[in-house]
C-alpha cells in the first residue's frame, strides 16, 4: 500500500521535500495555513546573490511540485497525534488526515521588531523592516518615506533580533547581513544621489558571491558600513530618525539623521510550531527551533519516531541550504517508510 | 509619530501599585531642593485620598549617592536597606514607598539581587542583626511615589480644580516628560510603561489634559548622572547635558518639564539660569525659561492650592508664566513669604534670565 507523508508547511522546504518525495513514490499532503504555497519567498523581490527574481525560484519550485502532491491551503492544524504507528492530525475544519510520517517544514517567521523598543518600530513613521522594504520593491512603487518624499539618507541596522541576548536570541540568522548589502544597492540603483548606510557588529558573508556583492557594494555604489551597535533611534520634528551608535573603528560616539531606518529583522521560531512540537513530543532547543536527532548525522529525524525535520524548522538557513536539506529530509523519510 | 506603537508598548510594562498602607521613606536631598513637593505628597495622600501613610524618623539615607559614587560598598548599602525594612516590619506595613528614584533603583537592585543571590540576603540579615539586633521581613510591594500618584490620576482629576489646558485658548499645554534614569533604565518591568517610552507621567499629563512632547533627547539624562556632577572638575558635562536636552526640546515649545526624580528637576530648573549667564542662551517664552515641576507640585496645583505652599517661589525659572497659562491665581506679594508670613527676603534677579 502506498505510504503518505503529512508535510507541515508549504515554503520552500515542503514544497521541495513533497516533491523529491512523490518521485520516490510516496504520497504526500502538505498543509499550508496560508492561502498560498510559497511561504517567504513569495515576499521576496529578488534574491541574493545573483539578485534573480524570487519568482523565478517559486515557479520552479511549484512546476517541479505540480499534480505530485494534495495541497491544503489555509489549513489549520487543530490536534496530531501517534497511534499505533500511524500519524493522525485534525484539521481545524474537522477533517482528519492520516500519514506514515510527518515533516515538519514550517520554517520560521520573522522577528517582531517592536521588541527593540529603542530602535523605534511601530511608534516612529520612518522606521521599516527589511520585509517591508522587499515589499515596496515586489511592488515596483518608488520607495517613499511616510511623508511622501524620496529618501535621500537611507540607514540599515543589522541583526535586529538577532545575536542579541537582551531578546533572547543568541543565534545569528545568516542570511540578514546579505539581504542588508543586496537592499542597499536596490536603493542605490533606484535613487542613485541618496546616502546608503550599513550599521552591523560583523558582517557574515558566509556563502558564495556574498563576499562579492559586499565589496561591490562598497567599490561600485558607495554604501558606507559603519561597525557598531546602534544604541537608539529618536523622530525629529521633521519625521526624519536620528540615531546613536558607536563607531567602534574609530571609537567614536556617532549622531546622524536619516529619512529611513530599515531594520534588517532575523528568523525566530513560530509560535505555532512550538505548539505542534511539543504535542508530538519533539525537542525544541534554547533557541526555540526544533531540535534533530542529531545536528550533524541525523539532521533530519527527531526523537521521535516518525516525524522528520526540513529547512529553517532548525534554525535560520538560505535558499539553496534548504532546497537541499529537504531533499535530503525526503530521502530519509523513504528510507524510514521502506524499514518501517 | 504613531501613538498606538506607544501603547502597545505600555501594555506590556503593567506594574502592581498597593492601594494603601504604605510605609514612605524621604528622599535626602528633595527637602532642600524642592521642600514642598513631599509635604505635598502627604497632604494628597492622607487629605485627598484617605490613605494611611507612615513615616518614621529614624528612617535614614538608602546610601544611593554614596554607593553610586563608589564610596559606600553593596554590603554597607544592604544592611542599610535592610535597616529600612526592619523599621517596616516593627510598623507593621508591607508597602514600601521611596520618594527618591536613585533610593527606589537601589531597593528594586538589592531585591533583586536578594532574589537571584539568597546567601547575599542572609549575610544582610546576619549584618543587620549583629549591628542593631532588629529582624525584618521583604516588602510586598516596592513603588515610587510617583507610581501611586500615577495609580490615583483619575481620582485627582476628578478633585482637581485646574487642568493642563490652557485657560485662554482652550488648547492642551505641550509638556515635556522627563523620568529618573533609576526609574525603570535599571530595571524596566519594575516601572509603569517601561525604560524607552516610560508611561508613569505621560500618564498624569494625559489624564490632567495636557499634551506630551516627544523630542530627540527625550531619553537623555538631565545632567545630574552623579558623577558628572558630584566631581566638581566634571561639572561642564553635566551642563552639557542638560543644555543638550534644552536644545533638543525647544523648537516644540514645551510649556514646562515634568519630573519625578530629585535630581532632574533641580538640574533642568538651575542649570537654565546657569546657562543664561555663561552662555546667554534662555529658553522658553521672552527669555522667562521653561518651568520645571515635580509630579506632586503638580498634583497640588491642579488640585487648586496655593502655588507658594506648594514651593514654587524655591524655582530657579519663573513659574508664573505657567500658572497664568492654566489661570491659576496666585499673590505676588506672598511669593517669598514663609510660614506664618515670615519674611524669606527677596533673591536679586538674574540679568538675562527674565522675571515677570
Amino acid at each position: 500500500m502506498k505510504k503518505t507523508v503529512l508535510v507541515i508547511g508549504g515554503g520552500i522546504a515542503g514544497m521541495t521535500a513533497a516533491a523529491r518525495l512523490a518521485d520516490l513514490g510516496i504520497s504526500t499532503v502538505i498543509l499550508e495555513k496560508e492561502g498560498e504555497a510559497g511561504g517567504h519567498l513569495r515576499q521576496w523581490d529578488r534574491l541574493f546573490p545573483t539578485r534573480r527574481p524570487g519568482r523565478d525560484v517559486l515557479d520552479y519550485l511549484s512546476q517541479d511540485l505540480n499534480g505530485k502532491a494534495d495541497i491544503r491551503l489555509g489549513a489549520m492544524i487543530e490536534e496530531i497525534r501517534k497511534e499505533t504507528g500511524e500519524f493522525i492530525l485534525t484539521l481545524q475544519s474537522g477533517e482528519t488526515l492520516r500519514g506514515d510520517a510527518i515533516l515538519f517544514a514550517t520554517g520560521f517567521e520573522l522577528f517582531d521588531a517592536r521588541k527593540k523598543e529603542e530602535y523605534g518600530y511601530g511608534i516612529y513613521d520612518n522606521v521599516i523592516t527589511s520585509a517591508e522594504l522587499e515589499a515596496v520593491f515586489q511592488s515596483g512603487r518608488p520607495l517613499m518615506t511616510d511623508q511622501g518624499f524620496p529618501p535621500k539618507r537611507v540607514g540599515f541596522v543589522h541583526c535586529v533580533g538577532s545575536r542579541d541576548e537582551k531578546v533572547g536570541n543568541l543565534y545569528c540568522s545568516k542570511v540578514c547581513c546579505v539581504t542588508g548589502v543586496k537592499q542597499a544597492i536596490e536603493i542605490r540603483e533606484m535613487y542613485p544621489d541618496a546616502e546608503v548606510f550599513g550599521f552591523y557588529m560583523d558582517l557574515r558573508m558566509f556563502d558564495r558571491f556574498f563576499e562579492e556583492l559586499y565589496f561591490e557594494a562598497q567599490q561600485k555604489w558607495d554604501i558606507k558600513f559603519l561597525r557598531g551597535r546602534m544604541s537608539e533611534c529618536a523622530e525629529n520634528q521633521d519625521h526624519t530618525i536620528l540615531l546613536k551608535l558607536e563607531d567602534t573603528l574609530t571609537s567614536r560616539p556617532l549622531k546622524m539623521t536619516v529619512d529611513l531606518l530599515v531594520l534588517l529583522v532575523g528568523f525566530v521560531s513560530s509560535a505555532e510550531t512550538l505548539r505542534l512540537a511539543t504535542m508530538l513530543g519533539v525537542g525544541i532547543g534554547e533557541d526555540r527551533f526544533l531540535v534533530p536527532e542529531d545536528m550533524h548525522i541525523r539532521a533530519h529525524t527527531t526523537k521521535v519516531p516518525g516525524v522528520f525535520l526540513a529547512g529553517a524548522v532548525k534554525g535560520p538557513s538560505c535558499i539553496p541550504n534548504v532546497i537541499a536539506d529537504a531533499a535530503a529530509a525526503a530521502m530519509r523519510i523513504h528510507q524510514y517508510l521502506v524499514h518501517s | 509619530m504613531i501613538p498606538e506603537g506607544k501603547r502597545k508598548i505600555w501594555q506590556d510594562y503593567q506594574k502592581e501599585i498597593a492601594i494603601d498602607r504604605y510605609f514612605y521613606v524621604r528622599s535626602c536631598v528633595r527637602q532642600n531642593f524642592f521642600p514642598a513637593s513631599e509635604k505635598v505628597f502627604l497632604k494628597i495622600m492622607r487629605e485627598e485620598l484617605a490613605k494611611d501613610v507612615y513615616e518614621n524618623a529614624a528612617h535614614t539615607t538608602c546610601s544611593g549617592i554614596g554607593y553610586h559614587s563608589d564610596i559606600v560598598p553593596f554590603d554597607t548599602t544592604m544592611t542599610v536597606i535592610a535597616r529600612q525594612f526592619a523599621l517596616m516590619t516593627e510598623a507593621g506595613y508591607r508597602n514600601f514607598v521611596t520618594s527618591c528614584i536613585t533610593s527606589f533603583g537601589l531597593y528594586s537592585e538589592v531585591m533583586e539581587t536578594w532574589h537571584h543571590f539568597p546567601d547575599e540576603l542572609k549575610k544582610a540579615r546576619k549584618y543587620l542583626k549583629q549591628a542593631t539586633g532588629r529582624e525584618f521581613d521583604l516588602p510586598e510591594n516596592i513603588v515610587h511615589a510617583s507610581d501611586i500618584i500615577f495609580k490615583f490620576r483619575k481620582e485627582i482629576a476628578g478633585r482637581g480644580r485646574y487642568r493642563l489646558i490652557h485657560h485662554l485658548t482652550g488648547k492642551p499645554l505641550q509638556v515635556v516628560e522627563h523620568i529618573g534614569c533609576h526609574y525603570s533604565k535599571m530595571f524596566p518591568s519594575k516601572s509603569v510603561g517601561g525604560a524607552e517610552y516610560p508611561y508613569v507621567l505621560v500618564g498624569m499629563i494625559e489624564e490632567w489634559g495636557g499634551d506630551v512632547i516627544d523630542y530627540p533627547e527625550r531619553r537623555h539624562c538631565c545632567g545630574f548622572g552623579f558623577r558628572q556632577y558630584l566631581i566638581k572638575a566634571n561639572r561642564g558635562y553635566s551642563l552639557a547635558n542638560s543644555r543638550k536636552k534644552f536644545e533638543s526640546m525647544k523648537p516644540y515649545k514645551p510649556d514646562f518639564i515634568l519630573t519625578n526624580c530629585p535630581g532632574c528637576p533641580m538640574f533642568l530648573d538651575r542649570w537654565q539660569y546657569t546657562l543664561s549667564e555663561m552662555e546667554g542662551v534662555t529658553y522658553g517664552d521672552q527669555g522667562r525659561g521653561i518651568p520645571v515641576l515635580t509630579y506632586e507640585e503638580l498634583s497640588g496645583l491642579m488640585l487648586g492650592y496655593d502655588p507658594w505652599d506648594v514651593g514654587l517661589q524655591v524655582h530657579q525659572v519663573p513659574v508664573e508664566p505657567l500658572l497664568d497659562k492654566i489661570g491659576i491665581p496666585y499673590d505676588p506679594d506672598k511669593k517669598y513669604l514663609g510660614k506664618e508670613g515670615v519674611d524669606l527676603g527677596k533673591p536679586a534677579m538674574p540679568p538675562r534670565l527674565k522675571y515677570p
